[in-house]
């Protein structure tokens, strides 16, 4: 293979990377020995590859590796700062929420039932919208046939009836309750009338 | 101290870059200084080359480190982190660099076409310039001014592959081209370097500058 000057210029980058074939390499080391102007620009681009890549060819500023630490510095006292906001913020927020919580959590433990045989619903599910009754003793769900006094009803969230001490209706709730739940005895004290086989609007 | 703490000024320089970014990842945010402090000099030189200004350089630079710290969670050990922080001080050059020379023209080099063959203009035998002569300002300024003459996609190439001794392909990555264009553009600003420097060209220097043809620094 033989290569011309215009094809050693192409290629003198990538000769001096070493990224070039074995047989393009040996043209183009066969034409360096016979062409002084390649060679002068083989060595010239070698000799700028090695000034621009020594280090000492950027003067950093005087000062510059101060300033740059103490910039981090501000940087770093100001995230420090703002995380201990943050972590204060944080702490005030669960204490908050842990009182709410934990003020949530002994109403759903032990609850003051109005009934004291009856059981506590903590089986149901917070959130569920019941209906109780102002006379009543338990909550139910709405269109349930065991409520009484119909007149009075409210509908709240089940745990404000469990925190007022509301009892799940045996009947209704019956599949949030346990099977130790459903027995005879805590529903003869539920305001339901056991009398018939009810069947309980379960919505 | 801990130990790897201590190794840090070990010149063999044998501290674990991963152990260090672990601790700072775990909140020893003071071990931040001594991950950059090698790196110091590339990142100011990588803004500088891109920014051509001292003021704007320091700035983006600062200005590059304080993300890499901010970051640092985002960084992935199969780069390396020099690279990493180089690629971010690039970004942070270019973007600045958008900003505010927006309005400027391209110097006339940007407009060559980058496929072409670039023919080099000076034949003479090439004198070397020792690297010893880069101790003197003088040289160092010269140098300066021939890479700030380049245009930027030539340069932006340049800094990277030649002067940050990132690799052809973490160039390309760094620059959002293709590796084939990086070597274009490399081959293309090598010899246009080259042609700068070249002792028989000597008018192309600028004629304010103190030697001219026949009074060389080297």
């Amino acid at each position: 293979m033989v290569v011309n000057c215009e094809q050693v210029w192409r290629e003198i980058s990538n000769y001096l990377e070493g990224d070039i074939e074995p047989g393009l390499r040996a043209a183009i080391e066969e034409h360096f020995r016979g062409c002084k102007h390649c060679t002068a620009v083989l060595d010239g681009t070698r000799n700028v590859i090695q000034l621009y890549g020594d280090e000492r060819m950027v003067e950093v500023p005087l000062g510059f590796s101060h300033r740059l630490h103490r910039r981090l510095e501000e940087n770093m006292a100001s995230g420090r700062r703002s995380f201990l906001g943050w972590m204060v913020a944080a702490a005030a927020a669960i204490l908050v929420a842990g009182g709410f919580e934990m003020g949530r959590s002994s109403v759903f433990s032990h609850p003051e039932l109005r009934s004291e045989h009856a059981q506590p619903g903590s089986g149901v599910p917070p959130d569920m919208t019941v209906v109780v009754s102002g006379e009543g003793k338990t909550f139910h769900v709405a269109g349930c046939p065991f409520i009484h006094d119909k007149a009075r009803l409210r509908t709240i969230a089940a745990r404000e009836a469990i925190r007022e001490g509301y009892a799940p209706c045996v009947r209704c709730m019956r599949k949030y309750l346990s099977a130790s739940l459903i027995s005879p005895s805590a529903s003869a004290d539920s305001e339901a009338q056991v009398s018939g086989s009810g069947n309980p609007n379960l919505e | 101290m801990p130990e790897e703490v201590m190794s840090l000024g070990n010149p063999a320089g044998q501290f674990n870059e991963e152990m260090l970014i672990r601790r700072i990842r775990e909140g020893e945010h003071d071990l931040f200084y001594e991950l950059i402090r090698p790196y110091e000099r590339r990142v100011y030189s990588a803004a500088l080359a891109i920014l051509r200004n001292e003021a704007d350089a320091e700035d983006a630079a600062q200005e590059a480190v304080l993300k890499a710290f901010k970051h640092i969670r985002q960084f992935r050990a199969e780069a390396r982190f020099s690279t990493w922080l180089i690629q971010i001080t690039v970004n942070e050059a270019r973007m600045r660099k958008r900003k505010e020379h927006a309005h400027m023209i391209e110097p006339i080099v940007d407009r060559q076409d980058e496929e072409g063959n670039y023919t080099p203009r000076d034949f003479a035998d090439w004198r070397e310039i020792p690297s010893e002569t880069l101790a003197r300002k003088e040289v160092r300024q010269r140098l300066a001014e021939a890479l700030a003459s380049l245009g930027e996609k030539y340069r932006e190439v340049f800094v990277l592959r030649d002067m940050q001794h990132l690799s052809i392909e973490e160039t390309a990555k760094t620059l959002g081209i293709t590796t084939a264009s990086v070597k274009t553009r490399l081959l293309r600003a090598r010899l246009m370097l080259r042609d700068l420097l070249a002792p028989g060209l000597g008018g192309n220097w600028n004629s304010k500058l103190s030697f001219a043809k026949g009074t060389k620094p080297w």
